[in-house]
């Protein structure tokens, strides 16, 4: 059997410098990236939808993606969908932090405890869905392959 | 009177220690040399379209601080409509300070905040005046 590239995760922090949220999103998908899922993820550079960034707008087409956003307005989602396709799964950090019980996470420049605790279980989150998409993809290629093999 | 602040939008980027570098001199900028006269901006509400973002940033005076080459705060402000604006290319500073090798994207070495402050440094001047334009205003 060849050895297939494998289809990897992209992963799209809103990034959003104004927020202690926003900064809980870029550590946490780097967290992913790096530590959790460094085998099956790739980050996506959000503005570069907005500046032409071809790689970009091509990869979130053809594969799945995970937005990971600070706050209600949602960017990194609606901007994907908007310039791309609809992302395979949205994470809004705010909803975490009132499902975790987070108070004040510090600011846009430094978490405090709070935050990176926040930021650790947004990470959990991104992998959950990361593992989720990729289960669901490999069930698909066999599935596939079965029909294959069929008349 | 309130005094409206010289927008700062930083690259968002979080594969490469530069984007970073630019956060993070937005950070500089905005809280430590220009408290009261400039503020950050995210990229992401300027790519989104957001209307009071746009508001705040249409017609005005701001400064991109951008990681690469690709420039996305500065095509970010302009697609919004911003007036004058300052570009802060933190790989040109880096080319200014040889000396300082960034590294980190989550968290910056030494020379990553080095490299930030001196960066900010680079918008001081333009905060300066466009603060001044904004009080004649």
């Amino acid at each position: 059997m060849p050895n297939l590239p494998k289809r990897k995760v992209g992963l799209i922090a809103c990034s959003g410098e104004e927020l202690a949220e926003g900064t809980v999103t870029r550590r946490a998908v780097r967290k992913v990236l790096e530590t959790l899922r460094p085998d099956d993820t790739v980050t996506l550079c959000l503005p570069l939808f907005l500046a032409g960034g071809a790689g970009e707008r091509t990869f979130a087409q053809h594969y799945p993606t995970i937005a990971v956003d600070g706050c209600q307005k949602r960017c990194a989602a609606l901007a994907t969908e908007k310039y791309s396709a609809k992302p395979a799964a949205s994470i809004v950090v705010s909803a975490i932090a009132a499902d975790i019980g987070c108070g004040y996470i510090g600011t846009a420049r430094r978490l405090n405890k709070d935050g990176n605790r926040l930021a650790d279980a947004v990470a959990e989150r991104i992998a959950a869905e990361t593992d989720r998409l990729r289960k669901g993809e490999s069930r698909a290629s066999a599935e596939g392959a079965g029909r294959e093999r069929g008349p | 009177m309130t005094r409206r602040l010289v927008p700062v939008v930083p690259c968002s980027g979080i594969g490469k220690s530069l984007g970073a570098v630019a956060r993070e001199a937005a950070y500089v900028l905005a809280e430590d040399l220009r408290p009261g006269k400039a503020g950050v901006v995210a990229l992401s509400l300027l790519v989104l379209g957001d209307s009071d973002t746009r508001a705040a940033v249409a017609g005005r005076a701001a400064v991109a601080i951008d990681g690469c080459k690709l420039e996305c705060a500065a095509k970010g402000l302009g697609a919004s409509g911003a007036g004058r604006v300052c570009k802060v290319a933190v790989f040109d500073v880096v080319r200014r300070h040889r000396g300082l090798k960034p590294e980190g994207v989550t968290d910056l070495n030494d020379d990553g905040l080095k490299l930030a402050r001196a960066a900010a440094e680079e918008a001081l001047k333009f905060v300066d005046e466009a603060a001044g334009e904004d009080d004649d205003a």
